[in-house]
């Protein structure tokens, strides 16, 4: 059996809802992606050098990334070669297989370190912009309906109207937030949040950071100084450093992962803004060339449109409309 | 970084091939599969690039190597030449309507930056045109949209029109142009709620403000970071709204850019502004010739290499690479040189220009301190005609005159003149070296 249909028994026999949204939140990842690669197994019978260059170029399109398409297309061209593989459809499997394999590094993808006892401190990172004060909203409404005390720190104290953005957020999850004016320390509300999360026995305390860019040294500092506020007044927190990036972005993520992993030890990734995008190929660059974890996907502008990332559904959103039209 | 310097990259492709005086067509094919590399990285379209480095070959077959350059330097000439032209001349100009006000819609994607830039487009039409703007919150979608423009308003002590978050985007651009009309305000500068291109129903109630405000300028807020999809985004906006212009945010950050060139190649628009920082004046016009180099990868060295050109005097160069053979270089030579570096601007400036000087070990905090330099000039030029054609003549009372003559110590003499004596020395083994070569000349400083 192929690869892709055990994927498709797998999930059409579970029927969940998880999976349609994966399937309705990609299908323009898919459409693009999926009809792109049919059309050129069309005019490709044969596996020869052109397809492969053409298949490098649908890859590079969606935002893969030129070092990891390389290494890709190179795997695929052992396959190609150890298994006498000559007809391009039947090639079609061996890349989703690929694609999956490189996304499957550990089983940390959609899985927080929550804590079973005692509190869990999640802190927010990221670029200007990439929906971290809405992620904080939607994770909150989330912990909220699985019976947690859940309690936001406004520690955007920079950007006009960030705190009163959380505030709505907060007021549409049934959530308080924690908050200081505009232009105070960052790392004061956070010392404040922390010892209220505290005082009310709070399960999860969200953390939301201003947006900066890599590049700036001082605002990196700044967000170390607030990690450490978070490691001082609780033991082993934060638990999870999670990084928001934005789906459409290029080449530049691998940048942010690298450089906000360094300064704060970004335990796993957000991917914001899924469903607009005909991309997302960043995941397999993140994945392929730096080992973090994906931890959640946003796939549409709802309250709930925030899911775990699950490698086996990526793919299968990706890849659902190539399979049945390849039967 | 994962990359280096598309000049760097394309210096170590050429090595084989340097010294020659034509670029042949298969070595242009290989440093085309460079240039191609550093375009992708940069997150330029992939069918952009193809069609840059088609048009690209084309020009670089057969070009003659300037004498100056390395046929490296000369392909990312060409390639830097090609880019620039592509992206256009300096456009920051916005639209006057001769019937006030004139209205600026700002339009894109989630989390771009358009309400951060609709401020900063308003303090620039105050500060640098004596305007008088009405900023219009018509994102009644994202949470504290309006009151983050609010803030923006209250900070530049512009006033921000809003109806709250109950009305529809088309009645709030209504009343806004009525109140602006009322009040004098000369430009609107409407800023609509971040949207998919994909999502029908948000992109025609665009459609919709845009047939009530009837604006003058549609402006397309791109982040700088974004990837491949640059171009769907452009296109789709632009096919709806027949945009006039697009705005490229934080690139203040480290990104390349690539967004940049897609956008323009598909779209035809013009890049107007550039957002450089969180204040509210971190608004630049758009340089193609900057965002060339930064695409390329490459710091500034193209306009180092003009620079050298220009300043360089081909025929001078000649006479003092004789000179240098035959060992009659003078003090005279000496002065003319230092101009020459000094024509090409401040030191540290140069070597910031220089790729990857950044990195180099010792040059990394290097401060080359440009009065040494003149303290040598005023040396020399307390020397009379003779002692500088000859300088063997220097005695020790002519070395104390000299020193009185430009007000520095007599050791300070002493040394310019030994250094001056080894550097001919190693000018005539360097010309011994590369005698029958004729190699370019090079500064004696560089």
């Amino acid at each position: 059996m192929s690869f892709l249909k055990k994927l498709k028994e797998k999930f059409t026999t579970q029927s969940d809802s998880v999976t349609e949204k994966f399937k309705s939140g990609l299908s323009k990842t898919r459409n693009s992606f999926a009809s792109k690669v049919n059309d050129l197994m069309k005019r490709y019978r044969k596996v020869d050098e052109e397809f492969f260059e053409e298949l490098e170029e649908i890859l590079i399109s969606s935002d893969v990334g030129v070092h990891t398409v390389m290494d890709l297309i190179d795997e695929l061209k052992d396959v190609a070669r150890s298994r006498n593989i000559q007809d391009t459809n039947e090639l079609k499997s061996a890349i989703s297989e690929k694609l999956a394999e490189m996304l499957h590094k550990d089983d940390q993808d959609g899985h927080l370190n929550m804590q079973e006892s005692g509190m869990t401190v999640i802190l927010f990172v990221g670029v200007n912009g990439v929906g971290k004060t809405t992620s904080i909203g939607k994770l909150a409404y989330r912990f909220k309906n699985e019976g947690k005390k859940v309690l936001l720190a406004a520690g955007d104290t920079f950007r006009a109207g960030a705190i009163e953005q959380l505030e709505v957020w907060g007021e549409r999850a049934g959530v308080d937030v924690i908050k200081h004016q505009q232009g105070s320390d960052p790392a004061a509300v956070i010392y404040d949040s922390v010892k209220a999360a505290k005082s009310r026995n709070v399960d999860v305390l969200l953390c939301d950071t201003a947006g900066r860019l890599q590049n700036k040294v001082n605002l990196m500092k700044e967000l170390e100084k607030i990690k450490r506020v978070i490691e001082r007044e609780v033991p082993g927190a934060p638990h999870e450093v999670l990084l928001v990036v934005d789906a459409t972005t290029g080449q530049n993520a691998m940048s942010q992962a690298k450089i906000f992993g360094e300064s704060t030890d970004v335990s796993g990734l957000i991917l914001t803004k899924l469903d607009g995008t005909a991309k997302g190929g960043i995941v397999l660059a993140i994945r392929h060339e730096l080992d973090i974890p994906v931890k959640f996907v946003g796939l549409g502008e709802k309250i709930d449109d925030l899911e775990p990332f699950d490698p086996d559904k990526f793919v299968y959103g990706l890849f659902a409309g190539l399979e049945e039209e390849a039967e | 970084m994962a990359f280096e310097g598309l000049a760097d990259r394309l210096q170590n492709t050429l090595k084989k091939i340097r010294g020659k005086g034509k670029v042949s067509e298969a070595d242009v094919k290989e440093m085309m599969r460079e240039v191609r590399l550093a375009l992708l990285e940069a997150d330029v379209n992939f069918k952009v690039v193809k069609d840059f480095i088609k048009r690209v070959t084309e020009r670089a077959v057969g070009q003659e190597v300037l004498s100056s350059l390395t046929p490296g330097q000369q392909v990312v000439k060409v390639v830097h030449d090609e880019l620039t032209s592509l992206m256009g001349g300096e456009q920051s100009k916005i639209a006057v309507s001769n019937r006030p006000p004139t209205i600026i819609m700002m339009v894109g994607l989630q989390g771009a930056g358009k309400t951060t830039m609709s401020g900063k487009l308003a303090n620039h039409l105050r500060k640098r045109h004596n305007r008088k703007p009405l900023l219009v919150a018509a994102d009644i979608y994202r949470p504290a949209a309006i009151n983050q423009l609010e803030t923006l308003g209250k900070q530049l002590d512009i006033p921000v029109f809003s109806l709250g978050d109950k009305v529809s985007p088309v009645e709030i651009a209504r009343q806004a142009i009525m109140k602006a009309k009322e009040d004098h305000n000369d430009y609107v500068i409407i800023d609509t709620a971040g949207r998919l291109h994909i999502d029908e129903e948000l992109m025609d109630e665009l459609s919709q403000v845009k047939e009530m405000a009837n604006p003058h300028e549609i402006f397309l807020v791109v982040d700088a970071m974004t990837g491949q999809d640059a171009v769907n985004v452009a296109q789709s906006f632009n096919e709806q709204l027949a945009l006039t212009g697009a705005i490229l945010t934080k690139l203040d950050g480290d990104t390349r850019g690539g967004a940049a060139l897609s956008i323009k190649a598909v779209t035809g628009l013009p890049i107007k502004f550039v957002g450089m920082g969180e204040k509210m004046d971190a608004l630049e016009p758009f340089h193609p010739d900057r965002m060339a180099s930064r695409i390329l990868g490459m710091g500034d060295v193209l306009t180092l290499i003009e620079k050298a050109q220009t300043s360089v005097d081909e025929e001078k160069a000649k006479e003092l690479e004789k000179k240098m053979r035959d060992m009659s270089f003078t003090f005279d030579d000496f002065l003319e040189q230092m101009g020459q570096v000094k024509k090409l601007g401040p030191l540290d400036e140069l070597l910031g220009m220089l790729p990857g000087a950044a990195k180099m070990k010792g040059l990394k905090n290097i401060q080359i301190d440009e009065k040494q330099l003149s303290h040598v000039e005023a040396i020399i030029q307390s020397m009379t005609k003779h002692e500088r054609e000859q300088p063997e003549i220097i005695n020790a009372s002519r070395r104390k005159r000299i020193a009185k003559g430009s007000g520095r110590t007599v050791q300070e003499v002493n040394r310019l003149i030994k250094q001056f004596e080894d550097m001919k020395k190693m000018m005539k083994q360097m010309a011994g070296m590369t005698k029958g070569k004729k190699k370019g000349f090079k500064l004696p400083f560089m």
